[in-house]
């Protein structure tokens, strides 16, 4: 093969950027211009054609008063419009908004305001639990075989029984003894599918009956504990049985011509609806027991509507009185929520049912002390105490839907009904919890008066200053009662010897504390926590409230320094000794010292507190951490990093960064972060020094180097600890250290080696050589501003970084080793100019760079004052003997190309060969001297090559070869007029 | 599957009054084509009545069953013998619902031993091959609103021990369980066989709105309790047809419970009034009835359930009409 010498194309540089650089057109007034405003208006036309005979350019500016791009689109931005369309997910809740939209038309007087059941439900389901036994009292059984599932968590001799029961015809008695409370709730949810099941197989009758059944339940107080969470999971089917009547009687007017509107009225309804709706309400009215029946009629209310149009409002005060024949006060009370409930939902404007729900529960109060209810408890071994709590979710329900959008005189009323009843503090709880918090906030010291008044047996006092206290945090109470209701209410407090009983309380206060006193009353606070939860290590059963209780105090105080300036803040956190609680706590405060922390700070209280913080974050990471808990902790720790300046104090700032990395040595990112921080640190010295270090600056510089030379070993991942290298050894040449800067040369040349052919990214293994190609390149372009160590020889670095090119095994059948070479040749050419396309210049013309991928951009070249760094360009000065070196390394990397491209010449590599072979012809044409005529030889070879197989893409040629015939029109190219009639353009056949 | 007959009645509640034109199709189905023998169409008004054997003795009531009344009865022909097409053929019919002579359209009722009942079936004779087709289908009939004006006759209550009638003055000991008061017959208040003296204190006060029902608008009115020493267990109400028949020996005179709607479950609050409301059912009441063969009548009981197990009724006749 014969061996082509390489011969570089002289380059100027700045004609050639000159040349290249796109003409500033002036734009005449009336030219289209894609970023024109549209709207112009006459007044201003005048104006701009005045304006545009002495600037033309700035007419486009100073005309544009309506943002184009917005002016030209009807309000929607196009792609979001698009996005919105292309993604059915997105598009599914945008119709899915649309449709709660409807939904909330539809409820037209019950607001977004108004909290909805579905919120309740969950509390209640977690507040009301029991580990005693539940049992289920059914007449028709559930779906055969499915009860097999539930039997598995139960006894040996319920099992039996169960299995005898499975055999028994449907309208057979099961009874379903010693359930756990899973088991219960499973067995509801069973009946809930089943009566989906029978709907939808046209069982009505049966699934009439499961409803019954269900709502039978609710009758039996057993478990009186369970009570609140069993109407919360049986009034959940009533909601699937309403549902269902309802749809299938709508259904029934929808006939092909017409759909029913939404709001119709009854005689929209057809015949045979009214006559099934008629029939459902006959069948419910003739269930024999009370409970059931007002149950099932509750929950098809809204059928009403078919009928007639003051059906509902009829119903609904009928309803409200068969409640008094409900003798347990507390089935009773459920009732009214339930009725309450379906009330809201389908005629929220009828208040008063609701308030005669009211008045009837405050009729039937007394009861609740009564004898029946006494003995009840006795004979479930239930303390009062723990039965009065069972009322308050169905109160508030009741007290909520009445207080919404009440006025304020019927609030009033209904306070003052609530206080001539004797212990009210049940009443008085619900009034609390449910009506506004305006209205509590201004009555405040009314209600400390009225919760101290109250009988200490009954309902638990803690709970009434919680709720308060709830409020509290909501609404503001009169400025002149402020002090003295925290002094009132913190006075009872304190007081409460039951450590859970006091956190719950305390928790809801701090965050009146915070809101409305200094740092004075919220350390008195936080002092008064910790001497309360510090005994018998009470803090250990009350992490979540303790931990409100800093999310609180973090909200309220953003000045961080304030905040540590809180004495009992630091031995508040002490309290956290489960580590994880602790580590969560931690980056609570991280995030908001991230989110409010505006200025850098230097601030020696809250640095000291927080280096702790963040160490505790820290010291967490052990090997089984997941990746996702790094990095958030990387991220927070980073923060903070990056928030922490001593101004002009370097070397505080780089001591800082030494105890930060002892400190963070096992979080990557942050040793990433701390290396990114003091090649910065060093950037700005060199800003400061305005490039021309002093014997002292230049000291501290190196000291920043060696913290960056030494800390990059210690990382694991390999391109970090490439990028870094070459970024860090940029810093060093930069700052004048060059044998430093080649130490880190050196070290990432030496690193290439190892990069292994695949790596994870984010989890999954991808093939390494592209991030290669990248970083390769990228050292290129550093490499050419790199001066020749005297000691050693000519290029001694690119020719090392050859030899591990060289020896790395690359994958089989990919061209980025020839691609390397490629650029390697490109590299070569510009070093053999006289003049290199740009150097390293003093500080202060170009800015400080922080990212790798800047350093390598754009520099203007500056030549002939100190602080700079002399290049070959000047140290050899275009001395022939390196020309001849340089040429010499062409010459073998050009041998290598050709070899490869010859190896291609396989079937299956055409392509290859072809794209390769363009890409080198490319090359020679944008870097090598084509007077050669050798070299012009191999070029019109490649040419050829690159089409030999048709493999060639003809549009890529054309555009070739329409470049090349303008080149030649430019003074010193008219040899490649001669080129390109060389080259044939292959055509298709 | 075959062919299928069916019966539609133009209204969907298949109402009708005297006088009204019944008016529907009739409609066959099937793959194929269908060869019969003729298609007609009857309609047929019946009161049945059975005797029941507490009056007559069992085997009496099993055979001696009162022969029924038919009130009317007419048949047409739809269709003369020929073929049916494949697919679905719907034919339409009316009947006049007009009676001969004095008769009246009672009003439909479902009950134990009096059963008011009008049918439409319909036939489709067929080949020997074939079995004949027969589809039955209940229709409604309504009697015409009563003439005259309709005056609610409240009663008011009060119920004590002392007002009770049927206590046995004997030693049998309280607490005796009782049966569920479907034994209950009319008779006046009544307490299960209890000793006055044993009897627990109560005083229960209330008022019906009326005994004169409108069948179409539920019995309300309320009750108070009091009093009472001992808890209540229930409050219910039992509605409670009366029939009679006539028959050669005399006439059997017969109280069953139509229906038990509970309206106070539990110990409920003193001094609250408790609603007192029933609809009355479909099909098994109508308004009450007397004729020369047999009579139809309602009554409710007030069925108190107290701690531990005594039961106290207080009864009321009722007359239902229809306006």
């Amino acid at each position: 093969m014969a061996v082509f010498p390489w011969h570089s194309r002289n380059r100027n540089y700045k004609a050639e950027f000159a040349s290249c650089r796109l003409e500033a057109v002036p734009l005449e007034f009336g030219d289209y211009h894609p970023l024109k405003p549209i709207t112009v208006t006459e007044s201003k036309t005048k104006k701009v054609n005045r304006k545009g005979s002495t600037s033309s350019t700035s007419s486009s500016s100073s005309s544009s008063v309506v943002d184009p791009l917005s002016s030209v689109l009807d309000g929607t931005d196009p792609l979001s419009m698009f996005a919105a369309t292309a993604d059915p997910a997105a598009l599914a809740a945008a119709m899915d908004s649309s449709r709660r939209k409807r939904d909330r038309d539809d409820n037209s007087v019950v607001g977004s305001d108004f909290e909805p059941w579905t919120n309740k439900r969950g509390e209640i389901l977690a507040r009301y639990t029991t580990t005693e036994k539940l049992s289920i009292n059914l007449f028709m059984g559930s779906e055969k075989g499915k009860a097999g599932t539930a039997t598995l968590a139960m006894s040996e001799k319920v099992r039996t029984r169960l299995e005898e029961l499975d055999d028994f015809e449907e309208g057979s008695q099961k009874e379903l003894l010693n359930l756990t409370q899973q088991d219960y709730v499973n067995r509801i949810e069973e009946l809930n599918q089943s009566l989906k099941d029978a709907w939808a197989s046209d069982q009505k009758v049966k699934a009439l009956k499961i409803v019954i059944q269900c709502s039978k339940l609710l009758s039996d107080t057993s478990v009186i504990q369970f009570y609140p969470s069993k109407f919360v999971l049986i009034t959940d089917i009533l909601d699937t049985f309403g549902k269902l009547v309802y749809e299938r009687i709508f259904s029934m007017c929808v006939d092909s011509r017409s759909v029913l509107p939404d709001h119709f009225s009854p005689e929209n309804a057809n015949d045979t609806a009214k006559e099934t709706c008629l029939n459902w309400f006959f069948k419910i009215a003739s269930i024999r027991e009370l409970i059931p029946r007002f149950y099932v009629e509750a929950s098809i209310l809204k059928c009403n509507k078919f009928l007639s149009k003051t059906g509902i409002s009829e119903c609904l005060p009928r309803l409200t009185c068969m409640i008094r024949g409900i003798g347990d006060p507390l089935v009773s009370v459920y009732a009214r929520a339930y009725l309450c409930r379906v009330g809201m939902e389908v005629a929220p404007h009828l208040k008063e049912t609701l308030n005669k729900n009211f008045f009837d529960f405050l009729l039937t109060f007394k009861q609740i002390h009564g004898d029946t209810v006494q003995n009840q408890l006795v004979v479930q071994g239930v303390e009062l105490p723990s039965y009065l709590p069972l009322y308050p979710p169905a109160m508030d329900w009741i007290f909520q839907c009445i207080s919404y959008h009440a006025p304020e005189a019927l609030l009033t009323e209904m306070m003052e009904r609530c206080k001539k009843l004797g212990n009210n503090a049940l009443l008085l709880n619900s009034v609390m919890s449910a009506f506004r918090a305006e209205f509590i906030a201004t009555r405040s010291m009314d209600f400390i008066g009225m919760i101290k008044e109250c009988d200490e047996s009954g309902f638990p006092k803690h709970l009434l200053f919680r709720s308060l206290g709830l409020n509290l945090a909501l609404a503001d109470p009169p400025e002149s009662d402020r002090l003295q209701i925290l002094n009132e209410a913190w006075k009872v407090i304190t007081k409460l010897k039951n450590p859970q009983d006091y956190i719950n309380c305390a928790e809801v206060w701090v965050e009146y504390t915070c809101k409305h006193f200094t740092k004075r009353e919220v350390n008195t606070v936080l002092a008064d926590v910790i001497k309360h939860m510090t005994p018998d290590r009470a803090f250990e059963d009350s992490y979540p409230q303790l931990q409100l209780i800093i999310k609180k105090v973090i909200a309220h105080f953003h000045d961080f320094s304030v905040l540590f300036s809180v004495e009992k803040f630091l031995p508040f956190l002490d309290m956290f000794q489960k580590e994880s609680v602790r580590v969560e706590v931690c980056k609570c405060i991280m995030d908001a010292f991230i989110k409010h922390q505006q200025e850098p700070t230097k601030d020696p209280v809250i640095l000291n507190a927080l280096l702790h913080v963040c160490k505790t974050m820290h010291d967490s990471v052990n090997a089984l951490t997941l990746e996702d808990e790094k990095r958030m902790l990387s991220y927070l720790i980073n923060g903070f990093i990056k928030m922490v300046s001593f101004g002009r104090d370097f070397e505080q700032q780089l001591s800082f960064y030494v105890e930060s990395r002892s400190m963070f040595c096992n979080l990557e990112p942050v040793l990433v972060q701390l290396i990114h921080s003091v090649n910065r640190l060093a950037m700005e010295t060199r800003k400061v020094m305005k490039g021309n270090h002093s014997r002292k600056t230049a000291a501290f510089v190196r000291a920043c180097v060696a913290y960056c030379f030494i800390t990059i070993p210690s990382l694991a991942g390999i391109f970090t600890r490439l990028n870094l290298y070459l970024h860090s050894g940029q810093v060093a040449l930069a700052n004048q250290c060059l044998s430093q800067a080649d130490a880190f040369f050196k070290a990432a040349i030496s690193l290439v080696p190892e990069v292994p052919k695949m790596i994870n990214i984010d989890g999954k293994m991808r093939p390494s050589e592209s991030f290669l190609l990248e970083f390769l390149c990228n050292f290129f372009s550093t490499l050419l501003i790199v001066p020749d160590h005297p000691e050693h020889g000519v290029l001694f670095l690119v020719r090392e970084l050859l030899n591990v090119i060289q020896d790395y095994t690359w994958e089989d059948n990919s061209d980025e080793k020839i691609r390397i070479y490629t650029c390697v040749l490109h590299l070569l050419s510009a070093m053999s100019q006289e003049t290199y396309l740009y150097h390293i210049d003093k500080a202060g013309y170009a800015r400080p760079h922080t990212s790798p991928h800047l350093v390598a951009g754009m520099k203007a070249a500056v030549r002939g004052s100190h602080g700079k760094v002399d290049s070959n360009d000047s140290l050899y000065g275009g001395d022939s003997k390196f020309l001849a070196e340089n040429n010499k390394l062409c010459e073998t990397v050009m041998a290598q190309i050709l070899e490869h491209l010859k190896t291609l010449a396989k079937d299956e590599a055409l392509k290859r060969q072809s794209s390769l072979g363009l890409s080198f012809f490319n090359s020679i044409l944008a870097h090598g001297d084509l007077r050669n005529n050798k070299l012009n030889q191999l070029s019109v070879n490649l040419w050829h090559l690159a089409q030999r197989h048709g493999c060639a893409d003809t549009r890529t040629m054309v555009k070739t070869l329409e470049y090349i015939k303008k080149q030649s029109k430019q003074p010193d190219m008219t040899h490649l007029t001669e080129l390109a009639l060389r080259l044939p353009l292959q055509t298709r056949t | 599957m075959g062919t299928a007959l069916d019966i539609k009645i133009k209204r969907a509640n298949k109402v009708y009054h005297a006088g009204e034109v019944l008016s529907g199709v009739v409609v066959i189905s099937s793959k194929d084509s269908v060869q019969h023998q003729g298609v007609s169409l009857t309609m047929e008004g019946t009161v049945n009545l059975q005797l029941s054997a507490k009056s007559v003795g069992v085997f009496e009531a099993f055979y001696n069953s009162v022969k029924p009344i038919q009130i009317i009865n007419s048949t047409i022909e739809m269709v003369k013998p020929g073929k049916f097409p494949s697919g679905k053929t719907e034919i339409p019919f009316e009947f006049p619902l007009h009676l001969k002579g004095n008769k009246v359209l009672y009003e439909t009722y479902h009950g134990v031993f009096v059963n008011i009942q009008y049918t439409l079936r319909c036939d489709m004779k067929r080949s020997l091959l074939a079995k004949d087709l027969t589809k039955t289908c209940e229709f409604i009939v309504h009697s015409a609103p009563q003439k005259g004006k309709f005056t609610p006759s409240p009663v008011d209550f009060t119920i004590t021990p002392e007002t009770l009638q049927n206590v046995k003055e004997g030693s049998q000991k309280s607490g005796h369980p009782c049966s569920r008061p479907s034994s209950v017959l009319p008779g006046q208040r009544q307490v299960c066989r209890v000793k006055r003296a044993l009897l627990p204190k109560f005083l229960l006060r209330g008022h019906l709105n009326s005994t004169n029902c409108v069948i179409t608008q539920p019995l309300t009115g309320e009750l108070v309790v009091e009093s009472s020493e001992a808890a209540i267990r229930s409050v219910e109400l039992q509605l409670v047809r009366v029939e009679t028949c006539g028959c050669a020996e005399g006439y059997a005179r017969d109280a069953t419970e139509i229906q038990n709607i509970q309206i106070a479950d539990g110990d409920v609050c003193r001094g609250l009034s408790v609603p007192i409301y029933m609809v009355f059912p479909r099909l098994f009441t109508c308004p009450t009835l007397e004729t020369t063969n047999f009579k139809v009548e309602f009554e409710v009981n007030i069925v108190v359930l107290l701690h531990p197990d005594h039961l106290i009724t207080e009864n009321f006749p009722l007359k239902l009409c229809r306006i």
